[in-house]
């Protein structure tokens, strides 16, 4: 009897898994390397392709650009935010849920309006004079970076603020009565052990503007292909099925690479595991 | 933590709200301009972008198809989740560590790659239709939430009151609905509301498994934007902000928002 319940309760959802997940994406992987020309001919010609690997590598610049703002404005918010009294804090809180949940294609498109050729931006600076003619801040990495981080902050603040929270206050008593001022407090004791929490927060960010489609797709457009984008027009615009298949592998070995690397790090680095 | 802080933290953390709330407001100012283009701030006042909305079958459409999806989904992966959720923390010991991890995969797998395979395999090679495809991608990408936060509920549940219940002679599956269900319920609601929002604004699995005649409002508004740039799809972000803060005030009511935060 407990036998069954032990294997048979989680079974539906382990075959879910596997039938849904684990066999669709193995097969993608592995159609990469069944081409005639060779096992890894595939990979040969997206590295000498200039524009995919041009691609490959604005995806890696963008999301570690985006993952290091993210991370300075959402700390330092986070440090506001776990300072302040109840009320103030809670407002604060809501504040930062609710673009969160506001969806990816709403918060994208607040940039179109903010940054188009006839958005706030350019209408503002040609009222008062300072240009002439609109600039073209559209489809350039710079808008693409700054949507992700606009998407990203938030979850960024709601991690740190939890694992501010979580820092035992007697710690910062203790350092603080035994002679430290505010700043090596902070640097000695609060940042080490936030860093498991803004690694993986870290992590959070980094992998999903490194595999973001929406946002991309949005600001970037054609011009600024990314990984995601690449992907979906290989699939579904060229029916380059191996080619986008390429894509795909490259992007799952990217993303588990960085996974298990930096949970790795977050673990040996984390002050409080014995 | 100290309660002090410097006033030029606290002016960059009103510059960060600053931030992630105006870009909001702007769009609430753009869907009511009565002009036929996008701008800000609005140039005259008028709700004929909202009633347009419903002049174009395709978002009623779509809603209702996001709406059907997100909640057969969301209900199929608490249907498998609970369940190996609950095998995971009773028999925590006994079953391989392998297992849990196993149900985290949908997260760590790039979405775009997930929805791109299920295309290929389910809709192309198994020929599934539209509709099922998506309810089975949109269950599969939800199921780490009702797997990983009922697990955080069922970790701190106390396995011997279910026991005591079985003792007294009542049955597995009644002892499960009225003694460990009641104690988790904080953590199906947690885990309904993470997956159904995720579902709804999906667009990385849903942009290859939507076929024709069928969408999701998201991919919808997507095609909508690359024909018209008007005010429609201001006043459409504007509804969906609106069911946001229908979800927050769920939240709020039944978890409390700090949840959000641990």
């Amino acid at each position: 009897m407990t036998k069954l319940a032990k294997w048979g309760l989680p079974l539906p959802a382990t075959i879910a898994v596997t039938v849904l997940l684990i066999i669709p994406v193995t097969l993608t992987i592995a159609t990469t390397f069944g081409e005639a020309k060779g096992a890894f001919s595939t990979y040969a010609a997206f590295f000498n392709s200039g524009f995919r690997r041009a691609v490959l590598w604005r995806t890696l610049e963008v999301a570690l650009i985006t993952t290091a703002l993210s991370l300075v404005i959402g700390f330092i918010t986070a440090y506001v935010i776990a300072q302040m009294p109840g009320r103030l804090k809670s407002i604060m809180i809501i504040a930062a849920v609710f673009p969160l949940l506001t969806g990816v294609v709403v918060r994208s498109f607040a940039w179109l309006i903010i940054l188009g050729k006839n958005g706030i931006i350019n209408d503002t600076l040609m009222s008062i004079g300072i240009i002439n003619e609109p600039l073209s801040m559209l489809y350039t990495e710079g808008s693409v970076i700054v949507a992700m981080v606009y998407l990203f902050v938030p979850l960024m603040i709601l991690t740190l603020t939890g694992v501010l929270e979580g820092i035992p206050r007697d710690l910062i008593e203790a350092s603080a009565s035994l002679g430290a001022r505010p700043i090596p407090t902070f640097f000695q004791v609060i940042l080490p052990l936030a860093t498991p929490g803004l690694i993986v927060g870290a992590v959070l960010v980094f992998t999903g503007s490194f595999t973001s489609y929406a946002t991309p797709q949005l600001l970037g457009g054609e011009k600024q292909m990314m990984m995601g984008t690449f992907l979906y027009q290989r699939a579904m615009v060229t029916f380059d099925w191996v080619g986008a298949s390429t894509v795909a592998a490259i992007m799952v070995v990217i993303t588990i690479a960085v996974v298990s690397i930096m949970s790795r790090i977050a673990r040996r680095l984390n002050p409080m595991a014995v | 933590m100290p309660t002090r802080i410097h006033p030029v933290l606290g002016a960059f953390a009103a510059l960060v709200f600053l931030f992630l709330l105006a870009p909001l407001v702007i769009i609430i100012g753009a869907s009511l301009s009565d002009t036929t283009y996008l701008t800000f701030p609005p140039q005259g006042l008028s709700l004929r972008w909202f009633a347009n909305i419903f002049q174009i079958e395709a978002f009623r459409r779509t809603a209702i198809t996001s709406l059907q999806v997100a909640f057969l989904g969301t209900g199929l992966s608490l249907l498998i989740g609970i369940p190996a959720a609950y095998a995971l923390n009773r028999y925590r010991v006994e079953l391989p560590r392998w297992l849990s991890t196993l149900f985290v995969l949908p997260i760590l797998v790039p979405e775009i790659v997930f929805g791109f395979s299920l295309l290929k395999s389910i809709t192309i090679a198994a020929g599934l239709p539209v509709f099922p495809s998506l309810i089975l991608g949109h269950a599969l990408l939800v199921l780490p939430y009702s797997v990983r936060v009922v697990g955080a509920s069922l970790a701190s549940f106390d396995f011997s009151i279910e026991e005591a219940a079985m003792s007294l002679g009542c049955p597995p599956l009644k002892t499960f609905m009225t003694v460990v269900l009641p104690n988790i319920q904080a953590g199906v609601i947690a885990a309904f509301i993470l997956a159904f929002i995720t579902s709804i604004n999906d667009v990385s699995v849903s942009v290859f498994l939507t076929g024709p005649g069928i969408s999701t409002l998201p991919i919808q508004i997507l095609a909508h934007m690359e024909q018209f740039f008007d005010p429609t799809i201001a006043s459409v972000s504007v509804l969906l902000m609106l069911v946001t803060v229908g979800v927050m005030a769920i939240v709020e009511a039944t978890l409390g928002l700090t949840f959000l935060t641990k």
